[in-house]
């Protein structure tokens, strides 16, 4: 444990790659985009990245995705994938899902 | 009463699922653009209900068809129903078919508020768009229970999705697990008003044996028995139809027995065209070649016919009957003669009757024999096996097919309970028996009885040899 996170510090800050799938501007999505945006300035200042999927204009997307609730944020980087569904309301959660704190 | 169910099969608009059977005892298939529920237990043929629904929608009706899928994926349903004769990828290719798997795992997913299933509906609608469906299958649609946690958004989202498909137009077949109590385990039935097909799986006795029952079917005439069904590698198939309507046409044709003499004992010109014969005997008393006779007959005509062998081979039946100077396989080779021998144990009652249908359907025989029915008494109750005759005559007989069946008896005088059972159904019953005689052994022939044919109630001397049978009046 104290081998892996000494070694982390040497290198750069993990970069996050997140990508937030919506299905047009419904209050929920809108909600969503801005939880995310707080989050990620409170715990990943500078080392992330956000890309937005509309889905309506993206049908073919879901699919290769496996989306089926909306809004799901996928942690694209670091890997392992995961997915976190919802407006992102419960921020502890959302940190829980992106690993960034401990369940 | 004709005349309003007439009326009401109009207005109801169906959809042919094309599976055989079912659409006959639905009176045309599936309601039109609305949802059907199909549930079941495990391994009760669900998803082949539904794959069957699409296949055939894409081949046979130009209704091209979309399955989301939750429990399987696409390569793996292709695996599972290439045996049955459906090719997925080709129809994929063809644009007539789109799978997609939605693949949900409770431990990957994280909730974190609130959320709604427009995913779903934005694949469904981007596949049903890209190819045109008109027809869709849900596969199994409860899944979803297992893999997200709030049920309120799940009930509120599958009602919302039911509206949408009807909306569309889109004939759906929406699958379910069988529950405890309930249809279904999330209680689907609920949701799903229109149609509702139950199936069910029962092994007994090592043999398995598949029903389908239409538990619902709003503003339809259906049929409300359990229905058999099979899963072979033709596909899957109901098998219709206890003899709901006794309406048959009753032709006045008459068809040679084979037997000149015979002919003349049943009131001069043989059997009706389209009427059932059952020919009993004792062992050894010449069954199977009065048998083979009236096949040879059939042949002689010009006529077809299909002669179901239970006792013994092709090759064996061929030799014997050459022996009494008939030659069958003459008529094999012309392919007016069709013989299909299978051990009685090599599939159980129903499957043996899907046989027969099907050759009957391919062949269009002018008649059909079956030797013996006692053999598939070995396979089923009494009741089983003459609640399988009952379709198998009702079939033959919709079709005008002259059909002869024969039966063991242990004796000239007790007969079997079975047979009494089942000559109730049919319109004429022959008994052969072998007596101890003076010098040997002599066979006989009477008729038990001719429905409408003024027929002799005597006891006739019957011979066999090799220039074929003779029947004189009794001597002495």
């Amino acid at each position: 444990m104290s081998r892996r996170a000494a070694k982390v510090e040497l290198e750069q800050p993990e970069q996050f790659v997140l990508r937030l799938y919506i299905a047009g501007q419904t209050p929920k999505c809108v909600r969503a985009f801005t939880n995310l945006k707080r989050i990620c300035e409170e715990h990943l200042a500078n080392r992330y990245r956000i890309e937005i999927i509309d889905l309506l204009q993206n049908p073919q997307l879901a699919r290769g995705d496996q989306i089926l609730a909306v809004p799901t944020l996928v942690r694209q980087l670091p890997e392992p994938v995961k997915k976190i569904i919802g407006d992102l309301s419960n921020t502890e959660r959302v940190l829980v899902g992106l690993d960034l704190r401990r369940a | 009463m004709p005349e309003l169910t007439h009326i009401i099969h109009s207005a109801l608009k169906k959809t042919p699922s094309g599976i055989g059977g079912l659409d006959e005892i639905t009176g045309g298939g599936l309601p039109a653009g609305r949802p059907t529920l199909v549930c079941g237990g495990p391994g009760s043929g669900k998803t082949l209900v539904g794959i069957s629904f699409l296949v055939n929608g894409a081949r046979h009706f130009g209704e091209p068809g979309v399955l989301i899928s939750f429990e399987e994926s696409a390569e793996d349903l292709a695996c599972d129903v290439a045996s049955l004769g459906f090719d997925l990828p080709q129809l994929i290719a063809q644009g007539k078919l789109i799978v997609d798997y939605v693949h949900i795992d409770r431990s990957e997913i994280e909730e974190t508020g609130e959320y709604d299933l427009e995913g779903l509906f934005v694949r469904l609608e981007h596949a049903v768009r890209t190819i045109g469906a008109k027809r869709v299958v849900l596969d199994t649609i409860e899944s979803l229970f297992g893999g997200l946690s709030n049920e309120s958004v799940l009930r509120a989202e599958l009602r919302r999705l039911l509206r949408w498909l009807k909306e569309r137009h889109l004939t759906t077949v929406i699958t379910g697990e069988r529950g405890q109590d309930t249809l279904t385990r999330q209680g689907l039935e609920e949701y799903v008003t229109d149609a509702v097909i139950l199936l069910d799986h029962r092994v007994r006795e090592e043999l398995s044996t598949r029903r389908l029952r239409i538990v619902k079917y709003r503003g339809s005439f259906h049929g409300t028995n359990e229905y058999p069904f099979l899963i072979d590698r033709h596909g899957l198939s109901v098998l219709p139809v206890t003899s709901l309507k006794l309406d048959h046409e009753a032709p006045t044709e008459r068809l040679s027995s084979g037997v000149a003499a015979l002919d003349k004992v049943l009131g001069g010109e043989g059997f009706y065209k389209g009427s059932t014969v059952l020919l009993s005997g004792t062992a050894g008393s010449g069954k199977s070649s009065l048998a083979a006779s009236f096949a040879d007959a059939t042949c002689r005509r010009g006529g077809r016919c299909a002669l179901f062998l239970l006792e013994e081979s092709q090759q064996q039946m061929i030799r014997n009957m050459r022996s009494i100077g008939i030659d069958l396989a003459r008529w094999c080779e012309r392919g007016l003669l069709y013989m299909l021998a299978e051990r009685p144990s090599r599939f159980g009652l129903e499957a043996h009757l899907a046989a027969m249908f099907r050759t009957v359907d391919e062949l269009r025989p002018e008649t059909v024999v079956v030797d013996s029915i006692t053999d598939l008494l070995t396979l089923g109750g009494e009741a089983e096996v003459r609640s399988m005759l009952v379709r198998l005559i009702d079939y033959l007989k919709i079709r005008s097919v002259t059909a002869l069946f024969t039966s063991l008896s242990p004796g000239a005088v007790e007969l079997q309970a079975t047979e009494a059972g089942v000559s109730s159904l049919m319109d004429a019953w022959i008994l052969l028996t072998l007596e101890r005689a003076a010098g040997g052994r002599r066979r006989q022939i009477s008729v038990l009885k001719a429905r409408g044919m003024a027929h002799s109630s005597s006891v006739y001397d019957f011979k066999m040899t090799e220039r074929g049978f003779q029947v004189s009046a009794p001597e002495g």
